[in-house]
């Protein structure tokens, strides 16, 4: 079964957004990387879509989340993303979300969606929505 | 200063060790804020002089005006607001980001200094000084988060912070994203989107805050704050309103900026951890605008609402990073 994988700080901005999907309701595992190395590492076993915040800014590195980066350096992790979803701010200018666009291009897979902060009611509903598609899609695909 | 002139001053002070930290996001913020650090003498906005001369002389008296209200609004945010929220610091690495955003605010205070020296005449620059000390809008606005920031509720000082970082900016940010969007005073608008990246940091890290200080009080307390936060918004909301269409009504673009006024009063309420408050059909600020605000935000990011054909795979991004693996 295909799963969701996401990341958020100590801010919870994310996770919440995340709780408000209820993707469990759909059948959808979802699983959290751990925000520190003493919580241990995230192993998956299952096709997913990542989820991570932008770290904002532009002038600097650090745009995807170091644990983000650690979870994707793992290559059997890596072997399982089949799409991004990235959360930010628009008052970061050209580096809107950019996470998205890193890790799309790094893993290339899909940029499937970008929302702000929390999201608001209508993102949750389009993801929500869009991720029982997508994955229905990648199953007829691969079958 | 409070009414009987004593300063409210941190009690004691402890030597800051940032090699113990008790709350991670404080060293996160810093360093983000230090490598955002920018100063006004590096945005070359003398190249705006020629295209500054084109506007019409409303279009001028709106500008001018929207600056010395956004000059009122950074000085009260450097001189009074940043430094308030230090006494109520949980860390003292909270102190210390606290003193780096309100060094920020004055650096901002200063550059619409530097852009009207450069592009706006004594004489107009003084006219519009009048106006907004006059302007009973804008006062209120100050006089509103003034007030919050003299009094003794550190919860609510946070939400007036955020509000102020994350709201009542906007009203003015939109005429630089407005002339960027035609092409006009482009490198004033290229200074002011370094101010607006500020301004993101800080109402994201003063809503935080606020929401760790939430977890310590009662469930009932937290209630309260929530209805608080709710009525200061609509209280400022319907002065911000008024003050739009002080400064726009005569260009006809009220509803333009209400749009855009609404779309980050929302924003706010996201940093303080409460949902957004205006539906959708309220907030679909123009695309020029946000455009303008941020080019990225109009790409195709929605392959689950469109026919599912086709999706974008991101463009390769320079990155700094040296800790990725492939």
């Amino acid at each position: 079964m295909a799963s969701l994988v996401y990341f958020s700080s100590v801010s919870e901005n994310t996770h919440r957004f995340v709780q408000r999907l209820g993707l469990e309701d759909l059948g959808m595992p979802v699983h959290r990387i751990p925000l520190r190395p003493t919580d241990g590492f995230l192993t998956v076993d299952e096709p997913y879509v990542l989820m991570a915040p932008t770290y904002g800014g532009g002038n600097e590195g650090g745009a995807v989340p170091r644990q983000v980066r650690r979870f994707l350096n793992d290559e059997h992790n890596r072997s399982l993303i089949r799409g991004v979803i990235a959360a930010g701010n628009t008052n970061f200018g050209a580096a809107y979300c950019i996470a998205g666009d890193i890790i799309s291009a790094k893993c290339q897979v899909p940029y499937l969606y970008a929302f702000e902060l929390l999201g608001t009611a209508e993102d949750a509903q389009r993801v929500r929505d869009g991720l029982g598609r997508f994955w229905q899609r990648q199953s007829l695909i691969s079958a | 200063m409070s009414p009987t002139g004593k300063l409210k001053l941190i009690d004691r002070v402890t030597a800051i060790n940032w090699n113990r930290l008790q709350d991670e996001k404080d060293l996160e913020v810093w360093d983000r804020l230090v490598g955002n650090f920018w100063l006004p003498e590096k945005v070359p906005v003398s190249n705006d002089i020629q295209s500054w001369a084109t506007l019409s002389e409303a279009e001028k008296v709106m500008t001018t005006r929207v600056f010395t209200g956004l000059t009122l609004l950074d000085t009260i945010q450097g001189t009074v607001g940043a430094v308030s929220l230090i006494p109520d610091a949980l860390t003292p690495h909270e102190e210390a980001v606290y003193t780096n955003i309100a060094f920020m605010e004055s650096v901002h205070a200063k550059s619409y200094s530097s852009i009207f020296s450069t592009l706006i005449s004594t004489k107009e620059i003084d006219e519009a000084f009048a106006w907004s000390e006059e302007n009973p809008n804008l006062q209120r606005k100050a006089e509103i988060v003034l007030d919050y920031y003299r009094g003794d509720d550190p919860l609510k000082r946070k939400v007036a912070s955020t509000m102020l970082e994350s709201f009542l900016f906007y009203s003015g940010f939109y005429a630089p994203m407005y002339w960027s969007s035609r092409a006009k005073l482009t490198n004033t608008a290229d200074l002011i989107r370094l101010i607006i990246r500020d301004e993101a940091v800080h109402g994201y890290y003063i809503g935080y805050k606020f929401q760790k200080g939430l977890q310590q009080v009662s469930q009932a307390e937290q209630d309260e704050l929530k209805a608080y936060t709710f009525e200061l918004l609509f209280e400022l909301y319907e002065n911000e309103v008024e003050y739009t269409e002080a400064l726009y009504g005569e260009l006809r673009l009220t509803e333009d900026v209400k749009k855009f006024l609404r779309y980050n009063a929302n924003k706010a309420l996201m940093n303080l951890g409460y949902e957004a408050l205006f539906p959708k059909e309220e907030t679909d600020v123009n695309p020029a605008i946000l455009a303008a605000l941020s080019p990225n935000a109009d790409e195709n990011h929605d392959f689950f609402s469109g026919s599912g054909s086709s999706y974008v795979i991101g463009k390769a991004v320079d990155t700094t990073d040296d800790d990725w693996d492939f």
